[in-house]
């Protein structure tokens, strides 16, 4: 009992991230109806820029703070010349540049860093909080920042009239252009929002992992199967989702070995989308013609 | 020449390699009511579309004495033209409350913009009773009258209208006409108004121009057009 308490609360803990990289990939799903298998990598990627900056001497939260930054406006930067010229080519092409972007980041890392691993340091202190026996620092640390930034995200698009647009954006690019959006703006924003979060996401899930260039493959497949089982259009079912699938993995994890993890994502993926398709909270519009 | 707010001269627009407008002249008076008539696949939808820049076009758009063909969608709207497309262009997934709150997107200011909700809603009463209801939900007619008041919203200067009768019940569109001639004298919105619905149309507007396969075959005052027989018999259909 005392494992399985142990194995839930480290799984909401890694669920977490999971979620969060699940909502990004759900916001970027929501605006142009593609999965941006590039999300990982990415994350990846700004987790390396902020070990250089570590390694540079600058203390943790403004090396957290500037990789954040650098990875918004990276986002933004790659949606612009990278995605928009292939915004209205079919499917394939756009799921090519995806892969793509996928590779490059991937290998780049590889070539720069090396493919040796690097531990990477947890801004939380080495002893359990409050002395308890369940969670590590780095797990407690990770899930309440992976809250705040859930709760930011959610004020930001529910509560504000940027979000409101960059919902509409998505939804409805001709109509939102009808009412002075511009769209195409809104989507760079959505790519930079989805990769800063990817950032932080990296930076709590390395000092577990350890950073290499495939750090985040696991992450991505685990993220992706949460938001299908939450759905892939509900930013909200995405986060459980996330949750969910970080429990799952660790219950599998620790009842029926550790080698048939990623394979239970993938048989969950498999079945959410045979089974229900719109995931648990995927909504099913009403529209009249 | 008294104010024109929207000139239009030789305008060509095609979709991909089909051309469908073929050198279009026509004009907008400043606080005038023009309507484009004709059949299906005229060219009417298109000739809005041309306007706002959302199909490729060659030729002159001027409005307010500044050139507009080119521009992106969402700059010309920002110029003060707000558009009310055929299928009406709802956010389905949003709140009627929520589509409103778009029209007046571009707008800063805030009490102004809440009274306008509140005009809005004494305009179309059935809209303040789905204010929280999803749009997608609403009626065919109910969807139109949202559409009509995002683009209020904007408090535009020219309106542009794409078959507003469209689906609707008669009283409906009969309120929806009478509101139109009321905003159009009171606070001075010129419009460009697409109708199939020729009486109606003629109704309401001062001037009138007939397309036919993307060319103007028929210009001049609605009045001149209602009590020319051969024109209505040939042409309007009644």
């Amino acid at each position: 009992m005392d494992l399985l308490i142990h194995q839930v609360l480290s799984g909401l803990a890694t669920g977490g991230i999971y979620a969060s990289v699940a909502l990004a990939l759900v916001m970027i799903y929501q605006a142009t109806h593609e999965v941006n298998f590039a999300q990982g990598e990415m994350a990846m990627f700004a987790t390396y820029l902020a070990w250089t900056l570590l390694q540079a001497g600058l203390p943790y939260w403004v090396a957290f703070f500037i990789t954040v930054i650098v990875a918004f406006v990276g986002g933004v930067v790659i949606e612009r010349v990278i995605i928009r010229p292939v915004e209205n080519a079919p499917i394939l092409a756009v799921v090519t540049v995806f892969i793509g972007l996928l590779v490059i980041f991937n290998s780049v890392a590889g070539w720069i860093f090396s493919y040796t691993i690097k531990p990477f340091p947890s801004p939380f202190p080495e002893q359990p909080l409050f002395g308890n026996a369940y969670l590590s620092s780095h797990e407690l640390g990770s899930m309440g920042i992976t809250l705040v930034l859930l709760l930011m995200l959610f004020v930001f698009f529910r509560f504000t009239p940027l979000g409101l647009a960059m919902r509409a954006a998505a939804q409805n690019p001709v109509s939102s252009r009808l009412v002075g959006v511009r769209v195409g703006w809104m989507l760079a924003l959505g790519w930079g929002l989805a990769a800063a979060i990817g950032a932080i996401a990296g930076m709590m899930i390395a000092p577990v992992v350890f950073l290499e260039p495939n750090m985040m493959g696991g992450v991505l497949l685990y993220a992706f199967a949460g938001a299908l089982l939450g759905g892939i259009d509900s930013p909200g079912g995405a986060v459980v989702g996330g949750f969910l699938v970080g429990i799952l993995e660790n219950i599998v994890g620790a009842y029926l070995g550790t080698e048939l993890k990623f394979t239970v994502a993938l048989v969950l993926i498999v079945t959410v989308l045979v089974i229900r398709p719109s995931g648990l909270f995927g909504k099913i519009h009403v529209s009249r013609v | 020449m008294s104010d024109v707010l929207l000139q239009v001269r030789n305008l060509h627009a095609q979709y991909g390699p089909t051309k469908v407008l073929h050198g279009l002249d026509f004009d907008v008076k400043a606080g005038g009511i023009t309507t484009i008539l004709g059949a299906n696949g005229a060219g009417k939808t298109t000739t809005l579309r041309a306007v706002c820049g959302m199909v490729k076009t060659q030729g002159e758009v001027v409005l307010g004495g500044e050139r507009i063909e080119g521009k992106a969608t969402e700059n010309i709207v920002r110029m003060g033209v707000a558009h009310v497309p055929d299928g009406r262009g709802t956010f389905l997934n949003f709140t009627t409350e929520e589509n409103l709150r778009m029209g007046a997107y571009t707008r800063k200011d805030r009490a102004e913009v809440a009274l306008d909700y509140e005009r809005m809603y004494t305009y179309f009463p059935r809209l303040k009773e789905r204010r929280r209801q999803q749009a997608g939900t609403l009626s065919g007619g109910e969807q139109q009258m949202l559409a009509v008041s995002r683009a209020l919203m904007l408090r535009p200067r020219l309106l542009l209208l794409d078959e507003p009768s469209f689906g609707l019940a008669p009283l409906v569109v009969q309120e929806m006409f009478e509101i139109f001639k009321a905003i159009n004298q009171r606070d001075r919105i010129s419009m460009l108004l697409v109708e199939q619905n020729a009486s109606l149309a003629l109704k309401l507007a001062d001037h009138a121009y007939l397309l036919e396969t993307g060319r103007v075959v028929i210009s001049g005052t609605s009045e001149s057009i209602r009590n020319d027989e051969s024109v209505r018999r040939s042409y309007l259909g009644y």
